[in-house]
């Protein structure tokens, strides 16, 4: 078997597709002479980006607006798989991602891979590499399966890269209807306020954890990311506390960060948190447990207390 | 009402993991507790058992060697019964294999909801529960922070990206909870004592009527080809705080041209 067409699950929105599913296509490339992708909602809006970072099609289904997407997903992508035979399909591991990946699997019987971070090819066999154990090893694994291999990725493994294709040609796909297994409806919608940089594209991002002490001590970091034009970030333990919504969790269930900077207070530096912050280029720890793991990454570890460490800094960057 | 949760037994995540050199799987020789990313379905159940004003919550668990003590804790939590699917021919399971196993012994069951965790500490692929859904070929709600019936209706909170959307099926169906969104119950001595008498079922494959080709290793059709070290990254200088640490952070954020 060789890896021929590689299809990406793109997703995005009205702006475009995601930074997510152009790494994918840019990884993508580097693998396979044909990328293709396919959207399960209006793709015409991503047509432009999509072949400019290398793709030659976008598969898209028309809105499906209302519904939760995976099962409506999977139905489609099965249609087109058995259609179109890619050898591989790519997902980002995003709810949609993984709610559609594992549909299409069970449709199909076919096995997945996730939260992977690399792909090669290796004696004309996929190969993803996917890290374990807090990302201290790395575990590699081969399709040995006869249909299509499908792998989802974490955000950031890959750099997004146009080459400076034209627009990738958009074709209708059917929709599929998956039957009473389609059922669930969303009814609502409700974000959240959000201001300052986005997190995952932030420069510097100042984050905060239990050893704040209390809700209220957030808002220094608040206070510190705006100073540093910096965007806040948390651990799991005060998101799941509810001092902050979770659009602001870094690591294995949140966000994936890589920024020039992260500065982790009151953070232990859980294997979770870790997966998430790792790949920042500086790291800056505050915490007064000297034997806190979040040392074990820092460039640059201060032990001691937030309360007293983070007023002091934001003060001397005031007076600057 | 009846729901049955999904909970999966773990080794506990706060000794060291291990892959088993000879076949690349996680070691999994101590004992195994209940994972607790799967205590918050078992909490939602029982609230919704509740809130319904009766009903009956069990549990569905796919371990090596029959292992049961995560299983106790989560009926010492309240469920009434369990059922355990434990076979030899299961190790090396992959996520549809596994799903495919704990869809049969549901179905058996016949509940009206089933609960998962959104996705498990141990091999967080994040995919059971809705293969689960699929080979049921069931409805499904994933990543739900609040959960109402109504009728024959459930009503989610689902989290997104921005915020929460309300999201809507009817039952049979599946919902995967999100870890942190209640507070799972402490059991109490006498939930101990009690669980310690509550029936747990064991099944094999053979009582499932699922041919062992389709799991373990050779149902998995991925294979390990290598493990790795990752490159470590390398601690810098650690500091003491004497009153003055945030003029060392001023310095180093001069340094990388932040401020
Ligand atoms: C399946 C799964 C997925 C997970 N996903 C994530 C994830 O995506 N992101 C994530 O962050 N976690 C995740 N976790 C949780 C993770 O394991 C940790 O529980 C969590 O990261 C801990 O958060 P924390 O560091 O804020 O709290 P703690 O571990 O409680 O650490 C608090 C730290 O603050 C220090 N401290 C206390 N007081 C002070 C003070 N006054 N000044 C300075 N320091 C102080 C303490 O020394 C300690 O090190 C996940 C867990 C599981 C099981
Ligand atoms: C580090 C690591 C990486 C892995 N990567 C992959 C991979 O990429 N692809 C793959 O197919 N397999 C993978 N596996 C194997 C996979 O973890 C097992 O097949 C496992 O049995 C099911 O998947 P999960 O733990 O990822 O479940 P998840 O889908 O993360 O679990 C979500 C929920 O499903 C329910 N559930 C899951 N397993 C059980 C169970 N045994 N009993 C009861 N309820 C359960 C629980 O409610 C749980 O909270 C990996 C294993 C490890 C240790």
């Amino acid at each position: 078997m060789s890896i021929e067409t590689i299809l990406v699950f793109a997703e995005g929105d009205e702006s475009g597709p995601s930074s997510l599913t152009l790494e994918l296509v840019t990884a993508a490339r580097s693998l396979a002479a044909n990328v293709e992708t396919f959207v399960a909602g209006d793709g015409t809006a991503m047509a432009d980006q999509l072949g400019a970072h290398g793709a030659s099609k976008v598969f898209s289904t028309g809105s499906l607006e209302g519904k939760l997407i995976g099962v409506h997903a999977a139905a489609a992508l099965q249609a087109h798989i058995e259609a179109n035979t890619p050898d591989a399909v790519f997902f980002g591991q995003t709810a949609d991602g993984r709610d559609t990946a594992a549909r299409l699997a069970v449709r199909i019987d076919q096995p997945v891979v996730t939260n992977n971070v690399g792909a090669s090819i290796e004696d004309g066999n996929l190969v993803v590499e996917e890290p374990v154990f807090g990302g201290t090893q790395n575990v590699f694994t081969a399709f040995r399966n006869d249909g299509p291999a499908l792998a989802l990725f974490r955000p950031k493994s890959f750099e997004a890269e146009a080459n400076g294709g034209g627009a990738a040609e958009v074709v209708r796909a059917d929709v599929v209807d998956p039957g009473t297994a389609g059922a669930a409806e969303v009814t609502g919608r409700h974000a959240e306020e959000r201001s300052g940089p986005q997190l995952d594209a932030a420069e510097v991002v100042v984050s905060g954890g239990r050893g704040l002490g209390q809700p209220e001590a957030y808002t220094m970091i608040d206070e510190l990311a705006g100073l540093l034009g910096a965007a806040s970030g948390a651990s799991r333990a005060i998101v799941d506390a509810g001092w902050v919504p979770y659009a602001k969790q870094v690591g294995q269930t949140g966000k994936v960060v890589k920024p020039n900077v992260y500065v982790a207070c009151g953070i232990s530096g859980a294997t979770q948190h870790l997966v998430g912050m790792k790949g920042s280029k500086n790291i800056i720890a505050i915490n007064k447990d000297p034997e806190a793991p979040i040392f074990g990454v820092a460039d640059l570890g201060i032990v001691g207390d937030v309360h007293k460490v983070i007023p002091a800094l934001i003060e001397a960057l005031k007076s600057r | 009402m009846k729901v049955v949760v999904c909970v999966k037994q773990i080794p506990d995540p706060a000794l060291p993991g291990e892959l088993d050199p000879s076949t690349n799987y996680l070691k999994r020789d101590d004992k195994l507790i209940l994972d607790e990313s799967d205590s918050y379905g078992v909490e939602m159940a029982l609230q919704l058992v509740e809130a319904a004003g009766g009903g009956e919550v069990s549990l569905v668990s796919m371990a090596p060697k029959g292992e049961v003590s995560g299983l106790r804790t989560a009926l010492a939590m309240g469920a009434e019964d369990a059922v355990l699917v434990s076979d030899d021919a299961l190790a090396g399971s992959d996520a549809l294999g596994t799903a495919k196993v704990l869809a049969t012994a549901i179905s058996a069951m016949s509940p009206d909801l089933v609960l998962a965790g959104v996705e498990s500490s141990d091999g967080y692929t994040g995919t059971v529960p809705e293969m689960i859904a699929g080979v049921l070929d069931i409805p499904s709600i994933t990543f739900a922070k609040q959960i109402q019936v109504e009728g024959s209706t459930v009503k989610v909170q689902r989290q997104t990206e921005a915020g929460y959307d309300d999201v809507e099926c009817s039952m049979p169906a599946l919902v995967s909870v999100t870890a942190g969104v209640v507070e799972p119950r402490y059991p109490s001595f006498k939930g101990i004592m009690a669980a310690k008498k509550k029936p747990v079922e064991e099944l094999d494959l053979a009582a499932l009527g699922i041919d062992s080709g389709v799991v373990g290793k050779n149902g998995a059709r991925q294979e390990t080809v290598r493990v790795t070290d990752a490159e470590e990254r390398q601690a810098g200088e650690v500091i003491e705080d004497d009153g003055d640490a945030h003029e060392k952070i001023v310095e180093f954020l001069g340094e990388l041209k932040v401020v």
